[in-house]
């Protein structure tokens, strides 16, 4: 068919559309509604799975984290554990062990925690105390807003100096400078080198809440000052645990090497702890995790808007049925002005793509405001990439086209003469 | 080419002549003069139409032998149920021969496929109904250019022949009104303008004034008429007597069979 005689053909569509402007309306809403609800979903879907990602890269893609776990303990220790402190986790052995076996290691960070309250003249705040060893800031991306973080000179002479997390910062000093200021944690005297910069707002993951919440010494300093032994009060009832290390990060020395450097850290564990007491955690599988999560996701969301799709696809072929019905007699006058089978399926296919076409675009328009509504109301990341509507329009387009095309067959197989019969 | 020479069924007529038909001729006016011979437009061998309904079968058309001379007016008539109108939806290429031959300006339809009629009625043939057939949505001048749009005529071309069609029939005025805006005998006019946008070799017209008052009729038969002495190719359908009798050659149909063949014009054969 010519161009001329197409773009007359598209205006023919819109021109029997608008003479039953109810009916076309209604057609088309079921296209509007699948089309945005591909949209929306895809959005919500790809924000969730971006800022799953992004959490899990926060760990450190090349890192693997190895954390203390309380044993799933049998009943007699449970009575026991009020009167004696109970021994689990992490030990500094196993972080010696994991930085001189396995070769593609980089760096070890081992890391103690211990609650503790900080006081700074008349202000008390508790905090977590982390022992830790100066690589801790490049493994962790920490980043120095004033002074600097601990040092190996630290660590060796076991000097009672603290790097402080930047809300505690301003919880203790408010104004002041922190620098070279003495506080006191428990009932040892430190003196503030380096304060924290703030972590991106959007980073709520473990490290970055030690970089507010935290203070972190020297992992020697942190076992003279403070002991072996953790004990915990909440709520009336006193826990005594004696805990080695709660963390240790490990750094890969490159990609390819983590997963398999997570297999052997497992098994050097498993056979080290037969109290599995420890958690091995990879960023990398879960990352690969949340991946396979989001393909799964994607399918199921697919083919929820899918299914709608297929509805407003039905209705639209519903409809043209009825029109084809409607208009034998007109399609028998033009059969008999010499219109051919092909120019039929035209003329009706051109009708229903140009219905679910509007209905495509106005299913956008909703669809693009459905996640930016969202997000207004709720702190949920949505992210439209622009192969969305793209995709929709297409999707749409195709809808028109797929359940267009039988009532326009039927329309092009009618006999003319039985056509200009009909009543 | 030609069949051999096969006479009508009416016994008191000459046999056909056995020249051999020149190749789709177009409408032409009315000034040039009629060839010494006119070539054969329309010739029917044989043909049949039988609809097989279940057990039944209903031979609409029974063995039809006919051949139509470009000029000549025509006139069909016979009870209703005899096979008129299926004789003309054969004769306008909308419906197909069940056997027989129909040969349409010398090219054999009754083999060919639905595009290729298409085309036929397209290009060469103009159609008159008795419910005038304008479609509703569509304005006057819309539906004039419904015909040109399938052989894609450009635009302006098909809008001017619109405009000169509607004026013959005395509707230059009423272009861009719909169809139910018009009185019957109006819509009758557009439809007969439509039937000549694509300037067609025959007018087939099928009981084009059993919806009329006789007013009206005779201001539509008075166009046919006109448009036969013009030169065009006539064939209507018809219950009339009176009406019959206006043509130049009347067929009588019975139960799908030529009754009789009159021709009461013999100055055009
Ligand atoms: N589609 C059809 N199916 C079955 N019988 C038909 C069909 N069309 C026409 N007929 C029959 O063919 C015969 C001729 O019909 P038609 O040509 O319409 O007659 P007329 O126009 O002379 O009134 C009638 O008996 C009619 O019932
Ligand atoms: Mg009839």
């Amino acid at each position: 068919m010519h161009r001329g005689s197409m773009i007359r053909t598209i205006r023919l569509g819109f021109k029997s559309l608008m003479l039953h402007k109810l009916r076309s309306a209604l057609t088309m809403l079921g296209i509007l509604f699948g089309v945005s609800s591909v949209i929306a979903m895809l959005s919500i879907g790809e924000g969730a799975s971006y800022e799953a990602q992004e959490r899990i890269k926060a760990l450190g893609s090349n890192n693997i984290i190895l954390e203390s776990r309380k044993p799933p303990d049998d009943n007699n220790q449970q009575e026991q554990s009020a009167w004696r402190a109970q021994d689990y986790g992490l030990t500094y052995e196993d972080a010696e062990l994991i930085s001189e076996t396995l070769p593609a290691v980089k760096v070890v960070i081992p890391i103690r925690e211990i609650p503790k309250r900080v006081r700074y003249s008349e202000t008390i705040v508790p905090t977590i105390v982390l022992g830790t060893v100066p690589g801790y800031s490049e493994v962790t991306g920490v980043k120095i807003k004033e002074g600097r973080f601990l040092s190996w000179i630290d660590l060796r002479r076991k000097r009672n100096v603290a790097v402080i997390g930047s809300e505690i910062a301003r919880k203790l000093f408010r104004l002041e400078n922190p620098l070279n200021k003495n506080i006191r944690i428990g009932k040892e005297i430190f003196r503030v080198v380096g304060q924290l910069a703030e972590p991106d707002r959007g980073n709520t993951g473990k490290a970055a809440d030690r970089m507010r919440q935290g203070i972190f010494v020297p992992l020697s300093s942190a076992i003279s000052f403070f002991g072996e032994l953790i004990v915990k009060t909440s709520a009336g009832s006193r826990e005594m645990e004696r805990v080695q290390l709660h963390r240790i990060k490990v750094q890969v020395t490159g990609n390819d090497e983590v997963l398999g450097t997570g297999a052997a850290i497992r098994k050097i564990m498993a056979d080290k702890h037969k109290k599995k007491d420890f958690a091995v955690i990879v960023p990398l599988e879960l990352l690969r995790q949340a991946e396979d999560t989001k393909r799964i996701f994607n399918i199921v969301l697919g083919s929820i808007a899918g299914i709608s799709l297929l509805v407003g696809g039905i209705g639209i072929m519903n409809v043209m049925l009825a029109t084809v019905t409607e208009r034998t007699r007109e399609i028998g006058i033009r059969r008999a002005l010499g219109a051919k089978r092909r120019h039929i399926i035209a003329q009706f296919l051109v009708e229903t793509v140009v219905l679910s076409c509007m209905g495509g675009i106005l299913g956008i328009l909703l669809g693009v405001s459905i996640p930016a509504v969202v997000e207004w109301y709720s702190n949920i990341t949505t992210i439209v990439s622009p192969a969305f509507p793209i995709l929709a329009f297409g999707i749409s387009a195709g809808v028109g086209i797929l359940f267009g095309l039988y009532p326009a067959w039927r329309a092009a197989q009618m006999d003319p003469v039985e056509a200009l019969r009909h009543e | 080419m030609e069949p051999g020479g096969k006479g009508c069924e009416d016994p008191g007529e000459e046999g056909v002549e056995t020249r051999a038909s020149m190749p789709a001729p177009h409408f032409q006016p009315a000034e040039q003069d009629p060839p010494p011979v006119r070539e054969e437009l329309v010739r029917l061998d044989k043909v049949k139409r039988i609809y097989r309904m279940g057990e039944n079968i209903v031979r609409a058309l029974d063995g039809v032998d006919l051949s139509i001379r470009r000029g000549q007016y025509w006139s069909i008539i016979g009870r209703s149920g005899s096979g008129k109108s299926t004789l003309l939806n054969v004769l306008g290429c909308l419906d197909r021969p069940s056997s027989g031959e129909y040969y349409l300006g010398g090219t054999n339809v009754s083999e060919l496929d639905d595009d290729a009629l298409s085309e036929i009625r397209g290009q060469r043939i103009g159609f008159i109904f008795q419910s005038f057939n304008l479609i509703p949505q569509l304005t006057v001048l819309e539906n004039l250019e419904v015909p040109l749009f399938y052989q894609e005529h450009e635009p302006k071309v098909a809008k001017e022949r619109a405009e000169r069609y509607a004026d013959r029939v005395g509707l230059k005025d009423r272009l861009h009104h719909r169809p139910n805006e018009l009185s019957g005998g109006q819509q009758q006019r557009v439809a007969i303008a439509r039937a000549l946008m694509n300037e067609p070799l025959i007018l087939l017209a099928d009981e084009a004034t059993g919806n009329l008052d006789s007013k009206t009729e005779m201001e539509i038969l008075t166009l046919l008429d006109e448009l036969h002495e013009e030169g065009m190719t006539v064939i209507m359908v018809t219950h009339s007597d009176k009406v019959a009798d206006r043509a130049g050659h009347k067929l009588e149909l019975r139960d799908g069979k030529i009754l009789q063949i009159t021709h009461h014009k013999k100055e055009d054969l």
